[in-house]
């Protein structure tokens, strides 16, 4: 569009679009940020009223989400060595000491092997599955990609029920095995979808021409289609990630100890009288920063992963 | 279903993009020499492990769900014998009034959000299509809650909704006066419905935003400059181009929003657990209830089929009408 086309908005127009779209973009910001500085608030901080916007931030909710703690005598205090390190200081001046870990780090652990896990196998499937379907002849084609796709839109409670019999037969309840497998089977319609739209888009003549120089139709697909394809694949695997990371239902359901991610974990974070919010913040803000990161690296793709490629602009 | 399948395959509609087109119009196959394995060989090798583990990890599950549902079985009880009763569980389930009042509040926050999403979706949209210096970054800013994870978000947002130390709370009192004790969004029976339609509005909007911008993105300059020409008003051009051209993506982004609120369960299961009393038990959770709490499987089994014979018919319907939208 040129400057000078009658279709462009006068800069008073832009003006005041813009004040309107950034004001809702702060204020759709808020919880968010408030997650942030909560999780660098002392309790008492994080339940004042008015609510605190200016506070001394502290190290606590991270010290508190990552150890468990007992309470000591004054006596037993005093009889301790000097506290090593910062964490230490916090807990003692609440005349607490460390006992040990929490179980944090673990379905921190457990979010990151189901996440990666299910991942890598949505994409390796998917991309044999997507290449297939976008170049070969295959009967029923129209029908197994629609089968494929009608398997997201179940509730996944109703799923739920005979997975968890299943698993229980089969010994993969609370296993991370369980949950890779169950993630790959949600995430496959996704995978398939979009990546036969990116692989759609390679032109076929790259492999013709590939083909013609003697390459078997295994060495075309891995040799010419792969690489094109490494954008749309690299995209594609985020958004399975995402959905991984995220998911909760299946995770509140079907694990509870060895295989809990840290989704169904954060919520029954609790202290003293409830829930500890700064811990809970800390956890939330650790487990939400590398979607927040994920998703500025995706904003190009972001709509066509959002509408399984329905949208693709 | 056959409808919702079209929708997806005429999905290029909505694309502008050449290159597919390109693609499609190479001829199939050049004759050659086959070396390695046939493609007729690799094609099947390629999509067998998908639709072996959809038929494993979701077919065959839900062929179980199907033939439980004719039972009384109760998964805690493993010694117990079961036993068939027929069509009694969907009998029973389509006659309980608790049911209905789920389905009830179900509707309340599926019709709710989608309002909201679409008006204040489309209003963005249409402010950032306006090009202001600036409009990528927050468009991607905008977008941030959606991709969050929803139970996580939904336990923090409990926090901002208590009534003595809320941040949400507070804002009402600061600029209402609205004492911020003197209310619980999450406690009270009028309130707690809202309170999940302003989290969920909160989180999905920048979804509906996303697909209209596109819509907005796909109309070309030259049909307004045409408009233009004829001297329609502003107004005018608005309803008679703007509007018509964006309504099938706007359909689309109603359909997904649909059937994910259809399903919604962590979100609201995090912010209220159903409560206060069942007020916002929407269908998921009380499936929930049914089959983790009170273990009466074959009886939440009939609810899921339902359930997804539901999800399955509203949604078939639906994209019946798009298509007609999309046909004009």
């Amino acid at each position: 569009m040129s400057a000078h086309s009658i279709t462009e908005p006068s800069s008073g127009t832009k003006w005041i679009a813009g004040i309107l779209v950034v004001g809702y973009a702060v204020v759709t910001l808020i919880p968010l940020l408030w997650i942030v500085a909560t999780g660098f608030k002392t309790p008492a901080d994080a339940i004042s009223y008015p609510p605190k916007v200016v506070f001394d931030p502290t190290l606590e909710g991270y010290v508190n989400l990552f150890t468990t703690r007992t309470r000591v005598t004054p006596e037993q205090l005093e009889a301790l060595p000097p506290p090593e390190g910062f964490a230490e200081e916090i807990v003692r001046s609440y005349g607490m000491v460390i006992a040990g870990p929490s179980r944090f780090g673990e379905r921190f652990m457990n979010s990151v092997i189901i996440g990666f896990g299910s991942t890598f196998l949505s994409i390796f499937l998917g991309t044999l599955a997507a290449y297939a379907f976008s170049r070969f002849k295959i009967p029923l084609k129209d029908d197994l990609l629609f089968f494929i796709l009608s398997t997201r839109m179940m509730p996944p409670i109703a799923v739920a029920i005979p997975i968890f019999l299943m698993y229980r037969e089969l010994g993969l309840s609370d296993t991370h095995l369980g949950m890779i497998l169950l993630y790959t089977a949600v995430n496959i319609s996704l995978a398939v979808w979009l990546l036969k739209g990116f692989i759609d888009e390679i032109p076929r003549e790259y492999e013709e021409a590939a083909l013609i120089d003697g390459y078997t139709r295994f060495q075309a697909f891995y040799k010419v289609v792969l690489p094109q394809a490494a954008t749309g694949i690299a995209s594609t695997a985020i958004f399975c990630l995402i959905f991984a990371w995220n998911e909760y239902a299946f995770a509140v359901l079907l694990t509870s100890g060895t295989a809990q991610t840290a989704p169904p974990f954060i919520p029954t974070i609790i202290g003293v009288g409830g829930q500890d919010w700064p811990a809970v913040a800390a956890g939330a803000t650790l487990f939400l920063l590398p979607v927040l990161v994920f998703t500025v690296l995706l904003r190009k793709h972001l709509l066509r992963g959002i509408t399984f490629g329905a949208v693709r602009k | 279903m056959q409808v919702v399948q079209q929708i997806f395959e005429n999905g290029s509609f909505m694309t502008n993009s050449v290159i597919t087109a390109a693609a499609e119009k190479t001829p199939p196959s050049v004759a050659r020499k086959v070396r390695g394995l046939s493609d007729r060989a690799i094609a099947w090798i390629f999509v067998a492990p998908t639709i072996f583990l959809l038929l494993a990890i979701n077919i065959f599950p839900l062929i179980w769900t199907v033939r439980l549902s004719f039972t009384d079985y109760r998964a805690n009880r493993l010694n117990r014998e079961v036993e068939w009763v027929g069509l009694r569980n969907y009998e029973r389930i389509l006659t309980d009034d608790g049911i209905w009042m789920n389905m009830q509040a179900t509707a309340h926050f599926l019709v709710w959000t989608i309002v909201f999403q679409v008006l204040i979706g489309f209003a963005l949209a249409y402010l950032i299509n306006k090009k202001f210096k600036g409009s990528a970054l927050w468009t991607t800013i905008i977008v941030l809650p959606m991709m969050l994870s929803p139970a996580v978000v939904g336990n923090f947002w409990t926090f901002l909704y208590q009534p003595q130390i809320g941040l949400i709370n507070y804002m009402v009192e600061f600029f209402t006066g609205i004492p911020a004790s003197s209310f619980s969004m999450l406690g009270s029976v009028e309130l707690a419905p809202w309170a999940i339609v302003i989290v969920d509005t909160w989180m999905w909007t920048p979804f509906v935003m996303l697909i209209c911008l596109a819509g907005l993105r796909s109309i070309p300059d030259y049909i307004y400059e045409a408009a233009e020409i004829d001297r329609a008003s502003k107004w005018r051009q608005f309803w008679t181009i703007t509007i018509p051209m964006v309504l099938p993506f706007l359909m689309l982004a109603v359909l997904f929003r649909g059937i994910e609120n259809f399903k919604m369960f962590d979100l609201v299961v995090q912010l209220t657990g159903g409560g206060p009393g069942s007020i916002t038990e929407l269908a998921s959770i009380n499936l929930k209830r049914e089959a983790f709490e009170k273990w009466r499987t074959g009886y939440s089994s009939a609810y899921a089929v339902i359930l997804f014979v539901t999800i399955f018919g509203l949604a078939s319907i639906y994209v019946k009408a798009l298509n007609k939208v999309k046909a004009r």
